[in-house]
């Protein structure tokens, strides 16, 4: 491998949202339009290293993509080992605006993966005006809690290897084995009862059929892309969400799971493109 | 390796002679071995109607016994009908079938019985029952 330094800058970001003090890592690279990216439930930013890295994306949009609290060298606020770990609704939208104003962002592009895909239709519901475009990869607006969570976080069960084991099946047999191991390797150093802590609000707050109707994408484009292997956030459920909101672009990736952008980043790249194209396309227009 | 197989038997009978290859497939498979290094236990596989008795010793599949004593004890069950077998071991298989969580939920096959060895070892059991791709031919 030829020596060379990538063009990803990380650096810490010290705020205040809802009350509480954060220190969040975040990397970026790129000029333009911010493109801010969230990582799925139980890993981390790395996922989206390959978007950083894009030049034909990094040449219009600034990509920044930060770990959640508790996730990668994000610290968990002060006080986290005497409470139990369950993501809100409102948490996560309030830690998403929260570092988009304290990184002084003029309206961002959101793009999120799996909770982060289903958060940008929340982001979108309350906060129209707030984001240039939302794109929810492996989005839905109804997520049941189909297996007990509780094998994710429990000490006779190893969290890293059971939480890398439960996702290894939500990728495509035709990704890339260095990529996929890679993927598994950010759930294999995941916080013990992250991930189960991260995916509480699909339980407790993840139907949200009623609301995505008043979704209003002639405020904020939405756009929605979804593997064919993602048995968890199927593309039956990414269509159906579609299907209810007014203007919601929605495609289906073949031969991707629920990991796109780090599982097989070629084949991601051929979805996403054209929607950055479209997204950049409007601004300027 | 390859199943001998010259259109004759059921399915069924084809998916039963494949597991029962699972000793020689992972005999050799230090990797793997090394993963189910703590799992020593029988689990049972159902196809349709058969079922197949399992046995693991540290890691290492030592037999698959399809014709087993009537209330035989074992940890856990993992069950499918032939036909969901047959599309779990395509070497590209279809969405719903790539994975034994996938087939779960789904709905093509059921996981049962006392769970924590095998969540304990999960991704080796997965691995052990997707070793006949590598020698599963379509019909």
């Amino acid at each position: 491998m030829k020596a060379g330094i990538e063009p990803i800058l990380g650096r810490y970001l010290n705020c205040k949202i809802a009350g509480t003090d954060y220190r969040i890592y975040f990397e970026e690279a790129g000029e333009g339009t911010p493109l801010v990216c969230l990582h799925t439930a139980g890993s981390d930013a790395r996922q989206w290293r390959h978007i950083l890295t894009d030049s034909e994306i990094t040449r219009n949009y600034r990509v920044i993509a930060f770990d959640m609290p508790r996730h990668g060298k994000s610290n968990p606020p002060v006080g986290f080992e005497r409470e139990q770990y369950r993501l809100g609704r409102q948490e996560y939208i309030d830690l998403i605006c929260g570092f988009c104003d304290a990184m002084e962002l003029e309206k961002p592009v959101v793009m999120g993966c799996s909770i982060g895909g289903r958060i940008v239709l929340d982001l979108g519901l309350a906060h129209p005006s707030k984001f240039a475009a939302l794109i929810g990869v492996q989005c839905s607006d109804h997520h049941k809690p189909w297996y007990d969570s509780t094998w994710m976080h429990r000490p006779d069960v190893h969290g890293g290897e059971i939480c890398a084991a439960i996702v290894s099946g939500m990728m495509a047999p035709q990704s890339p084995t260095v990529s996929v191991q890679e993927t598994l390797w950010y759930y294999k150093q995941s916080g013990p009862g992250v991930f189960k802590g991260d995916l509480y609000f699909y339980g407790a707050e993840g139907d949200i059929r009623e609301e995505v109707s008043r979704f209003d994408t002639t405020q904020c484009p939405l756009y929605i892309l979804t593997g064919e292997y993602d048995y968890s956030c199927t593309p039956e459920n990414s269509e159906a969400t579609a299907g209810r909101i007014a203007g919601a672009k929605m495609t289906r990736m073949k031969e991707l799971g629920h990991f796109p952008m780090s599982e097989n980043p070629a084949q991601f790249r051929k979805y996403l493109m054209p929607v950055l194209q479209d997204v950049h396309q409007t601004k300027a227009n | 390796m390859e199943v001998d197989d010259a259109g004759e038997g059921t399915l069924q009978k084809r998916v039963v002679d494949t597991l029962s290859k699972l000793p020689e497939l992972a005999r050799d498979d230090e990797v793997l071995i090394h993963a189910g290094r703590y799992a020593s236990l029988d689990f049972i596989v159902t196809i349709g109607t058969q079922v197949c008795f399992v046995t693991v010793e540290q890691g290492r599949v030592v037999k698959v016994d399809s014709n087993p004593q009537k209330m035989r004890s074992s940890a856990f069950t993992l069950a499918a009908e032939p036909e969901d077998w047959d599309r779990f071991w395509q070497p590209a298989p279809e969405p719903g079938w790539h994975d034994l969580f996938a087939m779960n939920k789904r709905g093509h096959a059921t996981i049962d019985g006392n769970l924590l060895p095998f969540m304990q070892n999960l991704q080796y059991f997965k691995d052990v029952m997707a070793l006949p791709r590598q020698i599963w031919v379509k019909k």
